[in-house]
């Protein structure tokens, strides 16, 4: 358990270096959400009631998207000079590198969401009616879904030749619930209309169920040839 | 060579990709303590068999046993060195090291900084891989190779791309290694470099191994 937890901390404070020191994934998914922001604020015109109705979807489908490319320079770094290869014949367990990568992702897709929420705010104009605060619980499980469906098919479609596209045709139908309870989550605490405790209920249950099945096949996936 | 037992056992051992048998029924046993080279033309199956007792291509059939033991439960005893070098380019040698030592349990960095000076480079290198030299990079991915101080070395291509200069001195740290207890295979096309130092040359042909040899002799068959 003890090298499970170092080798997790360990792979995670490298990937947070490499990342630091190329910027890749963070400098691509800034700028593909915020040309998101910009183009949809220019799109709808929507007024404040509106906005509550919408917004919803529109940040959640900006973050999805945005995290693909994040999650597509998860393993492509692994995969330069066959590095993956280097863990493969080390005993270290597999699950570590998973969860590493995951936990990687979701400081990542979470910074992102930290930066652009705001904007998203004064953009629509956006005020909770709702308890606002519940919109942390509902960023959080929604984020870890997001990322740990999208580490896992990441690296399943590591060995395709197509895997841009290959990602999220996997990942997003798999999504779906989760985005569905991201939304109405956050449509109901923008609106004040309702109780959203029933959606977070189901993106916890959703994390749990998908996070126990990820870690039980993922080192059949690393392993594979 | 006081110990004759096979270290390695390599039993009826078929890898097929698809329709491709890139091994068709190896059947070989390895001492340990010695430093064997592994010949053919491209598409014999050395690479795939370097891949396989490095428990990286898991045999369609037949089995290996090192140490009694199958590769994956061995992986402690074995150093893997690829044609490509294993490494962050984006990190210093002593910053790759560092991780890779983690993934073997080996706290501090003494370890890293012994296994980057044995291999003759300066651990204090704060430059990363990327921007080391083909020869600093090679010799950078047998430092990695040999961080847990594994009882078999398995490389794969060493000296490709680098100048005759370093690949001997590569030979020559292969050879302090071998003298030091350690079972050495060595995949590559550069067989008279190893003329010398290597104890045996395993052939191999269309995924077979054809012959084994004592010394780099000329092949009437033309495969050299």
């Amino acid at each position: 358990m003890s090298s499970l937890r170092s080798i997790t901390l360990a792979t995670l404070t490298k990937d947070v270096r490499l990342e630091w020191r190329s910027k890749d994934a963070i400098n691509s998914m800034l700028f593909f959400s915020l040309l998101v922001v910009v183009i949809f604020s220019f799109s709808f015109d929507p007024n404040a009631e509106e906005s509550r109705q919408i917004a919803g979807g529109l940040i959640w489908v900006a973050f999805l998207f945005a995290a693909v490319v994040a999650l597509n320079q998860t393993w492509a770094r692994e995969l330069r000079n066959q590095v993956l290869d280097a863990y493969r014949v080390s005993p270290a367990p597999a699950n570590a590198l998973f969860m590493a990568k995951v936990l990687g992702n979701f400081i990542l897709v979470s910074l992102l969401e930290g930066l652009m929420a705001p904007l998203f705010m004064i953009f629509y104009n956006l005020r909770a009616l709702g308890p606002a605060w519940q919109l942390i619980p509902v960023a959080l499980l929604g984020t870890w879904a997001l990322v740990v469906n999208g580490t896992f098919f990441a690296a399943m479609s590591l060995r395709t030749r197509s895997r841009e596209i290959m990602l999220p045709l996997l990942l997003f139908p798999i999504s779906i619930p989760a985005v569905q309870s991201m939304v109405e989550a956050t449509r109901i605490i923008l609106t004040g209309d309702g109780a959203a405790r029933f959606w977070i209920v189901l993106l916890l249950t959703y994390d749990v169920v998908f996070t126990t099945a990820c870690l039980a096949l993922f080192e059949t996936i690393l392993q594979a040839e | 060579m006081t110990e004759s037992a096979a270290t390695i056992r390599v039993t009826n051992l078929i890898k097929q990709f698809g329709r491709f048998a890139a091994l068709r029924g190896v059947t070989a046993e390895f001492d340990s303590g010695r430093f064997h080279v592994i010949l053919g033309d491209n598409g014999a199956g050395k690479t795939t068999l370097l891949r396989a007792l490095a428990g990286l291509a898991d045999p369609t059939r037949g089995e290996i046993s090192i140490f009694d033991k199958n590769p994956h439960e061995a992986c402690r005893e074995i150093g893997y060195m690829a044609h490509p070098s294993l490494l962050y380019d984006e990190m210093s040698g002593m910053e790759n090291l560092r991780y890779f030592a983690r993934l073997y349990d080996i706290a501090g960095d003494a370890r890293s900084s012994e296994a980057i000076r044995s291999v003759g480079l300066d651990p204090e290198l704060s430059r990363p891989v990327g921007k080391y030299s083909q020869g600093m990079r090679q010799r950078m991915s047998l430092a990695r190779a040999i961080l847990h101080d594994p009882k078999i070395l398995l490389l794969d291509e060493p000296f490709s791309n680098v100048d005759v200069h370093s690949a001997q001195e590569m030979v020559g740290l292969l050879k302090q290694m071998r003298d030091a207890g350690k079972t050495i295979f060595v995949v590559t096309h550069q067989a008279a470099l190893l003329e010398g130092a290597a104890d045996e040359f395993i052939w191999m042909q269309a995924g077979q191994i054809v012959d084994r040899t004592r010394h780099l002799v000329p092949d009437p068959a033309g495969r050299a």
